[in-house]
């Protein structure tokens, strides 16, 4: 507190409107685990022995401070939450950045969601990782994937999102990689780097348009000038704000993994699987949608910009389910599945305001319950020698009975039946996908049966991975000896298996979208095209139908899983190998781009670096020349002295002589 | 606080104590050390006189900060004018002082053998008998803390003084312990006596320079107070022969002590030759306090001569920044190689002085802050860096570029810090290099010297070249075979006292820290500006 009080009594700190003291201590928030993963990387060894208890107990101080300033925001009148700190960070002519923070509702959910499915994580990944020798480590670069994914949320400009959206990049670089002796993981992690590289020259992109265009990269004063975009030039206006925002969605596609960017997520459940639970189900891979639903008011000035979100979402969306529906093994399948719901998500935010609430939502039960999901698969995966093709396992129900009920629970709420978490944010939002946009009835029909159609297959392939894990006929294969999983790895997996059970009536009853609404663009509610009611049933006809094909084929007991995948039609086999997304990337990016490496190699050996080394020669060349007024001779020093005292006065008096 | 001296002949001078309280601590402390010196017995002087210094230094800084801080203003000239006191005197005052008490870390600094950087008998051969009795015995120069002390008193003065005689006492002060300084290393005392000898003749040339340029300066306006020069000339005398060529030849003089060309010759012959630690205090407190007194008369003679004077100093910042860094490339010497750094520095620094604007002022002010400290850290580390002999003996020091090969994997904790303060004098982000660079090429292209800037930003470019071979040296290259370095286990140079590691921790801290939220201090920086110059 005091420290804040100095600043901004020295002028450093500006925090507007008057902060309460919960909020103006979030920073910790983001220190604790960075402090934290400093010191068990400097430790190095030496915080072996502890190191797991020190990177368990950062996030849970930072969900402590996070769970205190949800109690003192809501003891906040509703339209005055939104607590902006900014530490002058540079300021020279003309040219004003800040180091700020934004404590709000938005950044505020993310802290909890973060913290406290992290926490459940790093408490689960003691006894995950505990005969790994690197343990602390891992627990070194967990910890700074919390802190700088809160950074990322509590950000209060580009500038500073974009210090958090590198960092977690970096997380999860480090993360995929972990067991980076085997190069296939290696090369996952370095195929992850570079498409969220890709994404991240589109937030560049944006924040250098927003900056030439608005000379400021905090939200408030970004959203300030766009919302004034009416006086502008109207040709001009729309040009700019379009780009912004496919640069923006650029941006997201990358770290969501959306088309045509996803090809990573499936690769990078090389990791460990905590971390997939964590960084690429529950978090990191949402921060695209933060991004987007951040930027709201961007995008409600260009429908060209928020259309093209819609179609990304919902091509996702479909494009998801369609691998999740044909992938073995058991982490892809999830992956995949987790693209599909972003897919959801980023639909959601297209949508506009209301969207966004619902996106938002969706996005926190997500959080839960594909994260117990994950954690689910890796109890399975502790217990089957790390096996994860799912031919290889069917009634594990038997021997691993915790770890089948928390997963059922999370089955249940991804497939949205009633009353589990999914069913209130997922059919809200496919609900929401039915109600036209002022002048285009056809976007309802179009994305209210693409999302439809999503929940259908959703149902079979989550269905499919239940039934052919934890149903059917055991085919382990011979060593197997399937046994539950330690309590530090069964908590956790019960804890969120209660949150993907009640989390989304909670969050409805405790009115989630009045909450929210505030930090977003006012919204207008729509009605949809088809009578709510009509939509959820027809939801749920589709549903059922999904989880009863995947119960026929995958879960009675006389069903017949081959242990090798069969002979398949082109679509089955495309759906295997991710749609060919690979193969697509591999001859329409990275050839045409490994030529134009060899060309520019040559060019820039050739001439640019010919030209480098021909300066330098001269460079070198009169630098010899030069030195060799250092004669060392005191008595040249002092005539050069004397010389250059007259040169200067020649030039003064030569002026108007 | 008022005391009225009067004096047996001659007018009452009112002597302001509390405004001269950090130049008298300082001075005061000297007197004493050398009083030490001179009674305390030999085996007690050390551990009297490097407590003094530290806290005499200390102290002053603190004074500094208070008189800059309190709220009663405090601006104006006391000792009859001899001296002025204001906010950016004061601020340069505690650069000086906090750059002088991470310095004297270093050079109080001395082995776990009791080996310092200093010469047992200055007086003695290099190599004589007598020198290794001196030195079995244990003896060790103790003068040296009285006259840092001193120098750091005339440093103090300079940017606060208020008359071009207080002018000309300070810089005797600061720059005759700095003759004598330099001429004392421990190894390679022939070089250190020449750098001393030659360090001295052509300071002494500076200071006639000076004098001479004074005295034209009177001539033509009839005082030697800054503020009635200040007057006369914008009363009108602007066109006037003698004036300018005075003002020349005093920009000549205090031009030496910047290290700028073509007054620079000096500069690397006495870096090299100069006792390490010497060396890092003598750049970076010089630099601040001359480039202070620079301040001074160039505001003191403008507007006015401003017109007139920027064809000098847009000349000099040109040459100085590409002599700096072309010769640099061409270097083998580690110490060598920063004294052209030096000289490339004086000349960006030399832009934001030129830009005679509010920007350029803070610009500069920030870089001759950012540039001290770091520079301290960097000659406190080249200090660590040693010979050894066939028996394990700490020898010389080991400033030849091939002998700094492979350093980063035999001590990868001193190689990484010098690194990031190469980094940092090579401008690079997230150090307060880019910073106090960025501020003054800002200014420099906001005030209309855009020539100035590009120069300087080519310069910087091809500047870093250097320090990235430096880089790649320790951390890409072999060891030499016959490994000269000094390795100790906690991979941090030589093993002493702690001392420079202490210094070198905190000038590295500072120089990340103004590298990563300059915001506040260039705040501070840019009110002091606008406080000066409106």
């Amino acid at each position: 507190m005091t420290m804040t009080d100095t600043l901004i009594a020295a002028g450093a700190l500006n925090v507007s409107p008057a902060a309460s003291p919960a909020a103006s201590v979030m920073w910790l928030v983001i220190a604790v685990p960075l402090a934290s993963a400093a010191v068990l990387l400097l430790a190095g060894r030496r915080s072996d022995k502890w190191g797991h208890i020190l990177g368990v107990a950062a996030p849970t101080v930072s969900f402590l401070i996070a769970a205190w300033g949800l109690f003192d925001l809501l003891s906040r009148p509703a339209n005055d939450r939104i607590q902006d700190f900014d530490l002058a960070w540079w300021l020279t002519n003309g040219i004003d950045l800040d180091f700020g923070l934004r404590v709000d509702q938005l950044s505020l959910t993310f802290v909890l969601l973060v913290t406290f499915v992290g926490t459940l994580i790093h408490v689960y990944s003691v006894a995950y990782m505990g005969h790994d020798p690197d343990r602390r480590r891992f627990f070194a670069y967990l910890n700074f994937f919390v802190a700088a994914m809160l950074l990322l949320v509590l950000a209060n400009s580009y500038l500073v999102l974009f210090v958090g959206w590198e960092g977690v990049g970096l997380a999860s670089y480090l993360l995929i990689g972990f067991w980076n002796q085997r190069i296939e993981y290696a090369v996952a992690a370095k195929k992850a780097f570079i498409a969220n590289r890709i994404g991240d020259v589109g937030l560049l992109l944006a924040m250098m348009i927003m900056f030439s265009e608005f000379g400021t990269l905090r939200f408030g004063d970004v959203f300030a000038a766009i919302a004034g975009v009416a006086s502008w030039d109207p040709g001009h206006a729309t040009v700019i704000c379009t780009s912004i925002g496919l640069a923006l969605l650029l941006a997201a596609c990358g770290k969501s993994a959306q088309f045509p960017l996803q090809s990573w997520l499936g690769d990078a459940m090389a990791g460990p699987t905590p971390v997939s639970a964590l960084i690429h189900a529950a978090t990191m891979v949402t921060a695209g949608v933060y991004l987007v639903v951040r930027s709201g008011p961007i995008f409600e000035q260009t429908p060209v910009a928020r259309l093209v979100v819609l179609i990304v979402g919902a091509v996702t969306l479909l494009f998801g389910a369609i691998v999740g529906c044909a992938k073995d093994d058991m982490k892809k399948a999830l992956a995949a599945s987790t693209m599909s719901q972003i897919g959801y998500m980023m639909l959601a935010a297209g949508l506009g305001p209301v969207g966004a609430i619902f996106a938002i939502m969706h996005l926190v039960t997500h959080g839960f319950f594909k994260a117990g999901l994950f954690l689910g698969a890796g109890s399975v995966m502790h217990a089957m020698k790390d096996q994860v093709d799912m031919r290889r396992f069917g009634r594990l129900d038997k021997f691993m009975r915790l770890t089948w009920l928390t997963f059922m629970m999370g089955w249940l709420a991804i497939l949205g039946v009633p009353p589990f978490a999914g069913f209130f944010s997922k059919d809200k939002i496919i609900e929401q996908a039915f109600v036209p946009p002022p002048d285009a009835l056809w976007q309802a029909w179009v994305f209210g049966a693409v999302a439809l159609l999503g929940a259908g297959l959703t149902a079979f392939y989550m269905s499919r991975l239940f039934f052919m894990v934890f149903h059917g006929q055991a085919r382990w294969t011979d060593d197997q000896h399937p046994h539950e999983s330690p309590p530090l790895m069964t908590g956790p997996m019960i804890v969120l298996a209660v949150g993907s059970v009640s989390l989304g009536l909670i969050l409805t009853l405790a009115g989630f979208d009045d909450y929210l609404a505030p930090a977003l663009v006012q919204a207008h509610h729509g009605e949809p095209v088809l009578n709510a009611y009509l939509i959820m049933a027809l939801t749920f006809v589709l549903v059922l139908a999904g989880a009863g094909i995947a119960w026929l084929k995958f879960g009675r007991a006389s069903a017949v899983v081959p242990e090798l995948p069969p002979a398949a039609d082109g679509l089955v086999r495309a759906a295997r190998a991710d749609l060919y997304q690979d193969e697509f990337n591999h001859y329409a990016l990275v050839v045409p781009g490994q030529t134009l490496v060899a060309v520019t190699t040559k060019t820039d050996d050739a001439v640019v670096d010919g030209a480098v080394r021909g300066l330098a020669w001269v460079f070198q060349g009169l630098g010899g020349l030069l030195a060799r007024i250092q004669t060392g001779f005191v008595r040249s020093y002092a005539a050069a002295m004397l010389a250059g005292a007259i040169l200067l006065m020649a030039i003064v008096l030569a002026v108007w002589i | 606080m008022n005391l009225t001296v009067v004096l047996a002949v001659g007018p009452v001078i009112e002597f302001d104590w509390y405004k001269l309280a950090p130049v008298v601590v300082v001075l005061v402390a000297a007197v004493l050390a050398t009083l030490v010196e001179a009674f305390a017995p030999v085996r007690a002087r050390r551990l009297i006189e490097v407590p003094l210094a530290l806290l005499a230094v200390a102290s002053a800084g603190l004074l500094a900060l208070h008189l800059a801080i309190s709220p009663q203003d405090i601006s104006g000239a006391t000792a009859n004018g001899a001296v002025t006191i204001d906010p950016l005197g004061l601020y340069l005052q505690l650069a000086i002082a906090a750059s002088a008490l991470i310095g004297l870390l270093v050079i109080a600094d001395r082995t776990v053998q009791g080996d310092d950087a200093f010469a047992p008998q200055a007086s003695a051969v290099p190599g004589s008998e007598y020198e290794e009795q001196a030195r079995k015995a244990g003896l060790t120069q103790t003068d040296v803390f009285p006259l840092v002390l001193f120098a750091t008193g005339g440093m103090m003065l300079f940017p606060v003084a208020g008359d071009l005689i207080t002018l000309f006492v300070a810089l005797e002060v600061l720059s005759l312990p700095l003759y004598l300084l330099s001429g004392m290393a421990r190894h390679r005392r022939l070089l250190s006596q020449e750098a001393s000898l030659k360090y001295f003749l052509l300071g002494a040339m500076a200071s006639a320079f000076f004098l001479f340029g004074a005295a034209w300066v009177y001539g033509a306006t009839g005082s030697l107070s800054l503020s009635r020069i200040g007057t006369a000339i914008s009363g009108g005398l602007t066109q006037d022969t003698i004036l300018l060529t005075g003002v020349v030849l005093i920009l000549a003089g205090l031009l030496f002590k910047v290290g700028a060309v073509p007054f620079h010759y000096w500069t690397p012959d006495v870096y090299q030759g100069a006792p390490t630690p010497i060396t890092g205090f003598m750049a970076a407190c010089t630099k601040i306090a001359a480039f202070g007194a620079l301040l001074r008369v160039l505001y003191a003679v403008t507007p006015g001569l401003e017109w007139d004077l920027t064809p000098v100093l847009w000349t000099v910042a040109i040459l100085t920044m590409v002599v700096g860094t072309v010769i640099g490339l061409v270097q083998r010497d580690v110490k060598r190689l920063l004294a052209y750094s030096a000289i490339a520095h004086a000349g960006f620094i030399l832009t934001g002085v030129a830009s005679f604007s509010p920007d350029g002022i803070s610009g500069t002010l920030f870089y001759l802050f950012t540039y001290g400290i770091s520079t301290v850290g960097a000659f406190g580390l080249i200090a660590l860096v040693r010979e050894v002999d066939a028996e394990g003996h700490m020898r010389g020091q080991a400033t030849g570029l091939d002998q700094w090969r492979g350093l980063g994997r035999r001590s990868p904790l001193l190689a990484g810090t010098f690194a990031f303060f190469l980094l940092s004098f090579a401008g690079i982000p997230l150090t307060a290099g880019f910073v106090g660079k960025f501020a003054v090429f800002a200014a420099a292209f906001g005030a209309g010297a855009a020539p100035l800037a590009i120069t300087g930003l080519a310069c910087s470019a091809a500047a870093a070249f250097f320090y990235a071979r430096i880089i790649v040296a320790m951390f890409f290259e072999e060891s030499p075979d016959d490994s000269v370095v000094a390795r100790t286990g906690l991979g941090i140079g030589v093993r002493t006292l702690g001392l420079t590691q202490i210094a070198v921790a905190i000038s590295a801290v500072l120089t990340l820290v103004l590298g990563v939220i300059p915001g506040w201090f260039l705040n501070f920086t840019e009110e002091l500006s606008l406080l000066w110059v409106p």
